[in-house]
């Protein structure tokens, strides 16, 4: 009995102890500050960054520190203000790029590089943000059931003939949301609903799983057609990890929609210089460095891109599925129609 | 404070001194209630600021589904988790059957994993491409889809489901915990009284776990309002789902946060109106005569019953997923290594441990400082302040970033101005960050769990010891806590074992370069490579096992007299 009070204070003392370890231990995570780094905010996964960002500090000497979110970004970077530690913003699509201009969060760059190497429809005239890749919205056909020429179009998917037969992941994911911002472009609201509200009454399944997901339906026979990122059939047809994944790309053959009129949607990835950069040359070097050869050839090879430098080789097995015809509607102008795009598929109940 | 009272003798000093105290205390609990419901309020008042109105819109669509779908979700996870936590906590606490003390511990497992890791594991088994159906198909030749009728795990059933496998052992917990303080007599009286077990269970037992199985139940509730993982991946319009596509899809955040004050608002109704349903009653347990628990032995087909019941939730909730990560760090075991778990688990480890003990410590002190003065507008405050829990963990987020930023902002404004020094963002983007946001989500675990421990103390006791001489403060150091110490580890293992799962706050409130387990499952898991990230997914379980067990072990004992036998034998 006598331990007891004693025990206690020893319990206090590990507690006490416990604490002081926590905060070392978060010390050394902390990253130190040098001239030499850049502070980078992501939409994009680390994982598909880091052999770009190994690169690149192994050529400079310039430090990539990362934070990946999907989702706050935009609202952190709002609040933290001048103070924002944040010198650039990645993200995977238009969309989170035209909200960062629409809220001022970045500022103009003017690079004679990035001019060379970036196309002027995918920069923004101000240079307020640059577009780094872009991935095209195909159609994923299975290579028997759907006979060539059955479909042409993201119009075809609304056709009768695929009635059960669409698979869909949701129609409030970016990508499938400036896909149909694009057919408000190019023909209207009423147009656009009427197309998704087809398409929804053709759907297979409930709307649901990612890109991966969809492919795997064709190949175990739950539908015939859905729409695909081209980045995602060259992660499946190459994954060595997972077998069976080749197999459901195998089972793909990939199709251009409207190659006849206005082309194939395209979604950009990009990247953009906050106006708070404390390290704006560091945060240039890297915008440039992404827009170059070396970069680019990455994006390609291993992430399976639509590279947006002229003169960098595709990887082999997108050079396969042959050339295309992007949809040239402006990609700014996708990007204002979003808020309603996504009302439209409330509208017809897209994914319920 | 004591020397306070002690160096004052003439009588009219020692008055105001005594009204000084009463008033810090009153001070700091307002205080403290205040700050953790910042980023609440920060959510509230972010609805008022001027926007498109959003609702027009959702009400001639979505919103009348997001309403069905959440109030199926509550209700089918409150009734599946009520039966099964309750239950199982009954037999296990009441009767003898094959296998009822590994029970007492493994019943609590399923808490150890993720939800949204539970929802990815049971789509793959049991989804038209997943073994399951694949082996039926071979098994009986069907080919299509259409042949035959396999329930759809990507459903609002297949949410309920999965939640109820999830949540549960908050409710088994708490119930447990309420069983076991159970004066027998109590129901000794009302066999003796001609009621069957049954009846005796349901118009006794029952009524007098009330307060804890309802705890339990607003916890799960309160969970599954504001669930986003599970809900997306298997694609249920809940009212949660709305709010985030708001804010996203149609880039209006104010209009997300006027949908999350609607479910605040909601939730705030829920707990108001249980509490008036049982405004008149208290629970203090009035008898000290502690005996053994009967212990009904069960036997033949009851007794196989009974195990059968406990032994499914462990299977379909723990032992299933764990098995499926197990395999799958198993055969993908090259691409699991290249990660570096340890620095991933001394990151969560350490996280979770510091916000803990200030959870706890906050929970515990707000409970007692509403104990003490039994004030309204504090109890309001403090309950309010709770109510981080409820909503959807990335709505907070930002409500943390927001006034924290401001704060920060304002002050280096003032040091620029003042001092031409920049103190720049002190707290956003660190460590103490994400702790914050941990400590507003989880402040309900902790609360709730004191709170309910508290009210079981009669104000006899603290009226005796207040007699005896003792300050509001040595109450609590002599009395109470003591008292709550069983509570007070219970409140931190829960709060411990949620933050190693927590996911949205880390996310977005997390410095550079920083990852936790649970953002590195997720980080893979969202672009559906479960695989690669199965042995994080395993620690964050295997992390959560052993507190888990330590966690039974103390409210096992909580009971004078019960637990283990070599605490000696109950009196007789």
């Amino acid at each position: 009995m006598n331990m007891r009070p004693c025990s206690k204070y020893f319990g206090k003392l590990g507690q006490l102890g416990t604490v002081c370890t926590v905060f070392a231990l978060f010390l050394t995570v902390t990253p130190p500050v040098s001239a030499a780094e850049i502070n980078l905010y992501s939409y994009r996964q680390p994982f598909l960054l880091k052999p770009l960002l190994t690169a690149f500090t192994k050529e400079t000497g310039i430090k990539v520190n990362v934070v990946y979110a999907k989702k706050g970004m935009l609202e952190r970077l709002k609040a933290e203000g001048i103070n924002s530690p944040a010198d650039a913003v990645l993200t995977v699509d238009i969309g989170r790029l035209s909200d960062l201009v629409t809220a001022g969060l970045v500022q103009p760059v003017k690079s004679p590089v990035l001019e060379t190497n970036i196309p002027p429809q995918y920069r923004h005239p101000m240079g307020l943000w640059f577009g780094l890749t872009t991935r095209a919205r195909i159609v994923a056909a299975h290579k028997t059931r759907v006979k060539p020429g059955e479909i042409g179009s993201y119009e075809d998917l609304a056709a009768p003939r695929f009635k059960g037969r669409v698979c869909s992941r949701s129609g409030k994911h970016a990508y499938n949301i400036s896909l149909v911002a694009s057919i408000i472009v190019a023909k209207g609201e009423k147009a656009a609903q009427a197309w998704a509200a087809a398409v929804k009454g053709n759907l297979a399944r409930k709307p649901q799983g990612n890109d991966r997901a969809q492919a795997r339906a064709i190949k175990e026979g739950v539908c015939d057609v859905a729409l695909l990122n081209t980045y995602y059939m060259g992660k499946m047809a190459t994954n060595e990890k997972k077998p069976q994944q080749k197999e459901w790309a195998k089972a793909i053959r990939v199709v251009f929609p409207n190659q006849g009129n206005r082309g194939t949607h395209v979604n950009l990835s990009g990247v953009a210089v906050t106006k708070s950069a404390k390290h704006r040359a560091e945060a240039v070097r890297l915008l440039e460095f992404l827009s170059g050869p070396f970069a680019q050839k990455i994006y390609a090879e291993q992430n399976f891109e639509y590279p947006v430098k002229a003169g960098t080789p595709l990887h082999p097995m997108v050079a396969s599925w042959g050339r295309f015809t992007a949809d040239t509607v402006s990609l700014a102008e996708v990007a204002r129609y979003r808020t309603l795009a996504s009302k439209i598929m409330d509208r017809v109940s897209f994914d319920h | 404070m004591k020397s306070l009272g002690a160096n004052s003798d003439a009588v009219l000093g020692r008055a105001s001194a005594r009204r000084l105290r009463f008033d810090n205390w009153t001070a700091a609990t307002a205080l403290i209630a205040a700050m953790a419901a910042v980023p609440t309020v920060a959510v509230v008042t972010m609805a008022f600021m001027p926007t498109d109105n959003i609702w027009p819109h959702l009400a001639s669509t979505v919103l009348p589904l997001y309403v069905r779908t959440t109030l199926g979700l509550m209700l089918g996870v409150g009734l599946g988790t009520f039966v099964i936590g309750m239950g199982t906590a009954w037999l296990v606490t009441m009767c003898r059957f094959p296998g009822r003390q590994i029970f007492e511990w493994a019943l609590l497992l399923p808490m150890a994993i993720p939800a949204y890791v539970v929802a990815y594991v049971y789509t793959d088994l049991l989804e038209f491409a997943g073994p399951v159906q694949g082996l039926l198909r071979s098994q009986f030749g069907w080919t299509t889809k259409a042949e035959y009728w396999f329930p759809e795990i990507r459903s609002l059933g297949g949410a309920i489901a999965v939640m109820t496998l999830a949540f549960y052992p908050y409710v088994y917990l708490l119930s447990r915990a309420a069983f076991l303080e159970q004066s027998v007599c109590v129901l000794e009286v009302s066999r003796t009284l001609g009621r069957g077990p049954w009846r005796s269970f349901f118009l006794v037992a029952l009524p007098l776990a009330r307060p804890a199985i309802v705890i339990g139940l607003s916890l799960v509730l309160m969970e599954t309002l504001n669930d986003f993982g599970t809900v997306d991946y298997f694609a249920v319009a809940t009212f949660t789902a709305g709010i985030l596509d708001v804010w996203l899809n149609m880039n209006n955040t104010s209009g997300a946060a006027q949908l999350a004050s609607v479910l605040l608002v909601f939730v705030l109704a829920l707990i108001y109106f249980e509490r008036r349903g049982r405004r008149a009653q208290r629970y203090h347990h009035t008898s000290a005569r502690y005996r053994a628990l009967p212990g009904y032995p069960l036997q033949g087909r009851s007794a196989a019953l009974a195990t059968a019941a406990c032994l499914l939730p462990v299977v379909l909730g723990f032992l299933v997923p764990a098995g499926v990560l197990l395999n799958y760090a198993l055969t993908h075991y090259a691409a699991t290594l290249e990660t570096d778990i340890v620095r991933l688990t001394l990151n969560s480890l350490g996280l979770s441990l510091l916000a803990a003990m200030i959870t706890v410590a906050v929970g515990a002190f707000l409970a007692y400082g509403v104990r003490l003065k039994g004030k309204p507008a504090l109890t309001a405050a403090a309950r309010f302040a709770s109510l981080g829990y409820a909503v959807p963990g990335a709505v907070l987020a930002i409500g943390v970033i927001i006034p924290t930023a401001w704060l920060e902002n304002t002050v280096d404004g003032f040091m620029r101005a003042t001092f031409g020094v920049s103190t720049g963002l002190l707290l956003s983007g660190t460590v103490a960050a994400v702790t914050m946001g941990y400590v507003v989500r989880f402040l309900a675990l902790s609360f709730g769990t004191v709170e309910a421990s508290l009210a079981k103390v009669t104000a006899s006791m603290d009226g005796a010891a207040r007699t005896l001489g003792s300050g509001p403060a040595a109450t609590l150091r002599r009395v109470h806590l003591p008292l709550m110490r069983g509570s007070i580890l219970t409140a931190a293992i829960l709060v411990f074992v949620d933050c190693m799962k927590e996911l949205p706050m880390t996310v977005i409130l997390r410095p550079f370069n920083f990852h936790t387990l649970a953002t590195f499952v997720h980080e893979y898991a969202s672009d559906e490579l479960l695989a690669e990230s199965s042995l994080a997914a395993l620690t964050i379980v295997a992390s959560g096992i052993l507190p888990v067990i330590i966690l039974s072990r103390t409210i096992t004992q909580s009971r004078p007299g019960h637990g283990r036998s070599s605490n000696g034998k109950a009196k007789p």
